[in-house]
C-alpha cells in the first residue's frame, strides 16, 4: 500500500490519497501505475495545455530501497510536442526523497492562477509563492528554494525560462538530472509551478529486508565484476556499465566521425586527428572538477563542470557534443558553455540543438530571412549565431517563438517547404543525429514502435551490431547469464557481418520480434521499479535482468512474483500505454524512422517486420492491442472501450496473434 | 602499572573519492532498524554525506558522542577554497543542528561500528573505497581505582566551581531522592 499526493492547483486542495494494493499488483509501479492514472483519468480528447492533462511525478517500486541505481523519477504527461502519454525520466535525488516523505506519486491536476512552488516535508505540504523565483535558472531556482527553507537537503525539481514560456522542449531539471524529452517543462509551465521541493524523513519498508540485502550482495558481486571487467570486442563506450560514460572517455572518433553533423546532415569521416583529440580531451578535462554519481548508484556517470566565468552546473552524458555538432563548432570549449546557459533555461539537449541547426539551415535556404535573424551575429560566428538562437527560443522572442515548438510544428507554422528540413522526427520529436546505409531491422522496430520515441529508445542488452568473428560471438554468448532464453545465444553466434545471415535480412523477422520484445520489456521493467537503465535494460550484461529481477521484487514486496508473472505485469502496462496512445489518435501509420535513417531501405521488408512484430505483440494490422491480447491481460475494460470507439472494430479481436508470450 | 590491550577501530574517510550517492547512509539505516533490513530511512542513519553539489563539496560524517549542550562557540572552516558548514566537521549531536537525531524521537544517534559485523555496514556498501575499515591495537595503561578516584575528584571540583558548593550538593541530594 502507498499514498499519492493529489494537488489541484486550481483551488489548492491538497489530499494524501491511499492506494489500491490491488494496483501495485497489477502494474508495479513507476511508469506502470502512471499510464493507468492517465487512462482513467484523462480523457482521450484533452490536449496538452488544458487544465484537465494531469502532471505525475512518479517514484518506481524499488525507489529508496538498498537496490542501486533505483533513483528515476518518471514524469508522464500528454506532450505538446507528440500529443500523446509521454514519460521522461530523471535520476538524481528526487524520487528517493518522495518515498522517504511517504508518497509513491506527486499528481497535478489544473493550473495555478500564478506562479508557485511545492514544498513537500513529510505529511507537510504547502503551495508556496514562487513570482519572485520567475525568470530564475533552473539550476539557480533549487539552490535558492533550499536558502529560502533553510533546508539543504531538500530535492528540488525546477524548470527555466523555457518552461515557463511553454517551449514544446522545456525540460525539468533536477540536480544533476534531468526529465527533458517531450516538454515536460512546458506542461509544468503551463500550470505556473516553478518547482517541487521535497524532503523526507520517513521510513521505506521491506517486506523481507534480510532477502533483499542477500540478493544485493549477488548484484554488487557483479557490479564490481562487470566494473573490473569491460566487454572486449565492444566499442569502449559499450564496454561498462552505468550510462555511457562520456564525462570519463574524451575519445570522441565514435561519435563525432559516426554521427551526423548540423542538422543531423553530415557526417564527418575524418573529423577526429591527432590536433583535435589533443584540443577536446584538454577541454574536457578542464572543465571537469569532479565525477558524480546520482542517489545510491555506484557509478559516476555525471560532472561537475566548472567553466571559467560562469556559474558551475552538472553534466551527463552526450549534451557534452549535441550542441557543438550541430553547429558545426570545432571546439569543445563551446559545448561546455552552452550547456551551463541552456540547462539553466531548462531545454531538451537532444532536440534543442537540431532545431538551432535546423533554423540556420532554413536561413541558407532562403526560407527564413535576415529579418528573422536581425540582430544575430553574423554567420561566420557559428558559436554566437547558437547562443543568440537558444537566448531567442528560451524567450519565444522573435522566430524564437516559432522554434521553440520545436522542428515538425516549427516547419508547419513557417511552411514554404520548411517541413522538408524537420527531417530527422519520430511521431513530431527530434530524433539521434545518425544517418547511416544499412537498413537496421531491429532498430526499425525499436524507432518505430516504442512508446518512449527517444533515444535511447529501447535498446540495450542486445549488441548493436554483430562481431566479425564468430569466435568473438562464442565468446561473448559463454557467459551471458542476462538472456531471457537459450536461443538468444544462437541467433547471436549466427549472426555475421556480412552475407547472408546479416542484416537488413537476419536476425529475420520473428527474432528480430522476440530481440526487441525482450529489450522493450526490460526497459518496461526498469521504468515500473524506478530504476537507471544505464545498470539494467540499456548496457550490455547488466547486473539487473530479467534473471534476478522478479526476485528481489518480491522480497521488497512480499508480492510472489516469477518470471513469467512479472513479463505478464508490464506487458499489461505497456499495453494499457499503447492502448492510450491509440485512443489519442496514434497508429501504423505514425510508426515510422525518418526517412533517411538509412540510404538503403527495403519497404516490402519493413512492412513484414513490423506485421511480423505487431502480430508476435497481439496487435491487429493497424498496431492495436487486439480484444484477445487486451483479455488476457486482465484489461477488457480497454477493449470494451476501444471497440465502443470505433478503433478496435468487430473481427480484429481474434486474428493474427499466435506467437506472442505471455 | 598493568597494560591492557585495546583495539582501536577506524574508518578512513577519503572524500575526494566520494561520489555523493548515499549509499552508506542506505546500508546504516538498513542495518539499524528493527528487525534488521526491515526499512531504509537515512534520516535514521549514522553517516551523513553533508552534500554541496554546486561547491564541490561531500563530506562524509559519522554520528560522535551525544553533546548536551553546544559549544560556546562555532567554527566555519575554508578548505582549498571551499567553505564548509558552520560546525561541518563536528560528528556531535548536539542541539544546535539536526543531525544525528533519529527523527520521530529526537534521541541521539551514535554510530557504533556496526559490533558483531566483520566491518561496519556504510564501509561495505560503499563501492568506491571512500570508506575503509581499520583495526589498530595499542597497549594502554590500565585505569586503577585511584586513577578513577582522582579523575572524579576532579570532575566534582569543576562541577563546584560552576555552579557553587551548594546547589552541587542540592543536586546530589535530588538525585539520591530519586534513586
Amino acid at each position: 500500500m502507498g499514498f499519492h499526493l493529489e494537488i489541484d492547483l486550481a483551488t489548492g486542495n491538497i489530499e494524501k490519497t491511499e492506494t489500491d494494493p490491488k494496483l501495485t499488483e497489477l502494474h508495479l509501479g513507476g511508469l506502470g501505475t502512471s499510464v493507468k492514472q492517465h487512462w482513467d483519468r484523462v480523457p482521450a480528447d484533452v490536449k496538452p495545455f488544458d487544465d484537465e492533462n494531469l502532471l505525475i511525478f512518479s517514484t518506481g517500486l524499488f525507489n529508496g530501497t538498498p537496490a542501486f541505481s533505483a533513483n528515476r523519477t518518471v514524469v508522464t504527461f500528454i506532450s505538446p510536442q507528440s500529443e500523446l502519454l509521454a514519460y521522461p525520466m530523471m535520476g538524481g535525488f528526487w524520487s528517493a526523497e518522495l518515498k522517504y516523505a511517504g508518497y509513491d506519486k506527486v499528481i497535478f491536476s489544473n493550473k495555478s492562477p500564478d506562479w508557485v512552488y511545492i514544498w513537500i516535508k513529510d505529511d507537510k505540504v504547502e503551495i508556496r509563492d514562487a513570482r519572485h523565483l520567475k525568470g530564475r535558472g533552473a539550476l539557480e531556482t533549487q539552490d535558492l528554494i533550499r536558502e529560502e527553507l533553510n533546508e539543504p537537503d531538500a530535492q528540488v525539481a525546477a524548470i527555466g525560462l523555457a518552461g515557463e514560456n511553454r517551449c514544446f522542449t522545456a525540460s525539468i531539471e533536477q540536480s544533476r538530472s534531468s526529465a527533458s524529452r517531450l516538454g515536460g517543462g512546458a506542461i509544468m509551465g503551463d500550470k505556473k509551478i516553478k518547482a517541487v521541493a521535497v524532503r523526507g524523513t520517513g521510513d521505506v519498508n521491506l517486506a523481507d529486508g534480510a532477502e533483499f540485502m542477500r540478493l544485493m550482495q549477488e548484484v554488487t558481486e557483479y557490479i564490481n565484476f562487470r566494473n573490473t571487467h569491460p566487454i572486449p570486442d565492444v566499442m569502449t563506450i559499450m564496454s561498462g556499465i552505468g550510462s555511457p560514460q562520456e564525462m570519463l572517455h574524451t575519445d570522441e572518433k565514435w561519435h563525432t566521425e559516426g554521427f551526423s553533423w548540423g542538422n543531423a546532415r553530415k557526417r564527418r569521416k575524418n573529423f577526429w586527428t591527432e590536433d583535435i583529440e589533443k584540443s577536446w580531451s584538454g577541454s574536457q578535462t578542464d572543465a571537469i572538477k569532479r565525477m558524480i554519481s546520482c542517489y545510491n548508484c555506484p557509478q559516476s556517470c555525471g560532472a561537475l563542470i566548472d567553466v571559467e566565468n560562469l556559474p558551475r552546473y552538472m553534466m551527463k552524458c552526450f549534451s557534452k557534443l549535441t550542441y557543438s555538432m550541430a553547429a558545426y563548432v570545432d571546439n569543445l570549449d563551446f559545448g561546455f558553455k552552452i550547456v551551463q546557459q541552456a540547462q539553466e533555461y531548462g531545454v531538451d539537449g537532444f532536440s534543442t540543438p537540431q532545431i538551432l541547426a535546423f533554423a540556420v539551415e532554413l536561413k541558407e535556404n532562403g526560407i527564413l530571412t535576415d529579418k528573422d535573424f536581425e540582430g544575430c551575429p553574423p554567420d561566420d560566428d557559428k558559436e554566437g549565431r547558437f547562443f543568440w538562437l537558444l537566448d531567442r527560443l528560451a524567450h519565444r522572442e522573435g522566430i524564437g517563438d516559432v522554434l521553440a515548438d520545436g522542428t515538425y510544428w516549427a516547419a508547419k507554422r513557417i511552411g514554404n517547404g520548411a517541413e522538408e528540413f524537420a527531417h530527422n522526427n519520430i511521431k513530431k520529436h527530434e530524433q539521434l543525429p545518425i544517418k547511416l546505409g544499412m537498413l537496421d531491422p531491429l532498430y526499425y522496430l525499436m524507432y518505430s514502435t516504442n512508446e518512449k520515441i527517444s533515444i535511447t529508445q529501447i535498446e540495450g542488452n542486445w549488441p548493436q551490431a554483430p562481431f566479425p568473428e564468430r569466435e568473438q560471438r562464442e565468446r561473448f554468448v559463454k557467459d551471458w547469464p542476462q538472456v531471457p532464453d537459450e536461443k538468444f545465444k544462437e541467433y547471436f553466434v549466427d549472426w555475421e557481418l556480412r552475407g547472408e545471415k546479416s542484416i537488413p535480412h537476419f536476425p529475420t523477422p520473428p527474432m528480430c520480434s522476440e530481440i526487441v520484445d525482450w529489450m522493450e520489456m526490460l526497459h518496461n521493467i526498469d521504468d515500473a521499479l524506478g530504476l537507471c537503465a544505464g545498470m539494467a535494460s540499456f548496457c550490455l550484461k547488466p547486473p539487473y535482468h530479467i534473471n534476478n529481477y522478479h526476485q528481489l521484487i518480491s522480497a521488497a514486496t512480499g508480492m510472489d512474483v516469477d518470471r513469467d508473472e512479472l513479463k505478464r505485469k508490464v506487458n499489461r502496462s505497456r499495453n494499457l500505454h499503447r492502448a492510450l496512445n491509440n485512443r489519442r489518435g496514434m497508429s501504423r501509420k505514425d510508426e515510422k524512422p525518418p526517412k533517411d535513417h538509412w540510404r538503403k531501405r527495403f519497404p516490402e521488408l519493413e512492412e513484414e517486420l513490423l506485421s511480423t512484430y505487431y502480430t508476435y505483440k497481439g496487435w491487429n494490422h493497424d498496431g492495436i492491442p487486439t480484444r484477445k491480447r487486451l483479455h488476457e491481460l486482465d484489461l477488457d475494460y480497454v477493449a470494451d472501450d476501444l471497440e465502443k470507439r470505433g478503433i478496435l472494430k468487430d473481427g480484429q479481436g481474434q486474428e493474427g496473434n499466435q506467437a506472442h508470450q505471455g | 602499572m598493568a597494560k591492557v590491550r585495546k583495539v582501536i577501530k577506524h574508518i578512513k574517510v577519503d572524500a575526494d573519492r566520494c561520489n555523493g550517492c548515499r549509499s552508506c547512509e542506505i546500508a546504516c539505516s538498513a542495518f539499524h532498524a528493527e528487525p534488521k533490513y526491515s526499512s531504509i530511512n537515512p534520516a535514521r542513519s549514522r553517516i551523513r554525506v553533508v552534500t554541496h553539489r554546486l561547491k564541490d563539496i561531500w563530506l562524509p560524517l559519522f554520528a560522535g558522542g551525544y553533546a548536551p549542550t553546544e559549544c560556546a562557540g562555532r567554527d566555519i572552516y575554508t578548505i582549498d577554497g571551499k567553505e564548509y558548514d558552520e560546525c561541518g566537521f563536528c560528528r556531535a549531536s548536539c542541539p544546535s543542528r539536526d543531525l544525528f537525531k533519529e527523527p520521530d524521537s529526537g534521541l541521539p544517534l551514535k554510530c557504533d561500528m556496526c559490533e558483531g559485523e566483520d566491518e561496519p555496514l556504510c564501509v561495505k556498501w560503499c563501492l568506491n573505497d571512500v570508506l575503509v575499515y581499520q583495526e589498530r591495537e595499542v597497549w594502554v595503561e590500565e585505569e586503577t581505582e585511584a586513577k578513577k578516584r582522582e579523575e572524579l575528584h576532579v570532575g566534582i571540583e569543576s562541577l563546584a566551581d560552576k555552579y557553587g558548593r551548594d546547589k552541587l550538593l542540592d543536586a546530589i541530594a535530588r538525585m539520591k531522592e530519586k534513586d
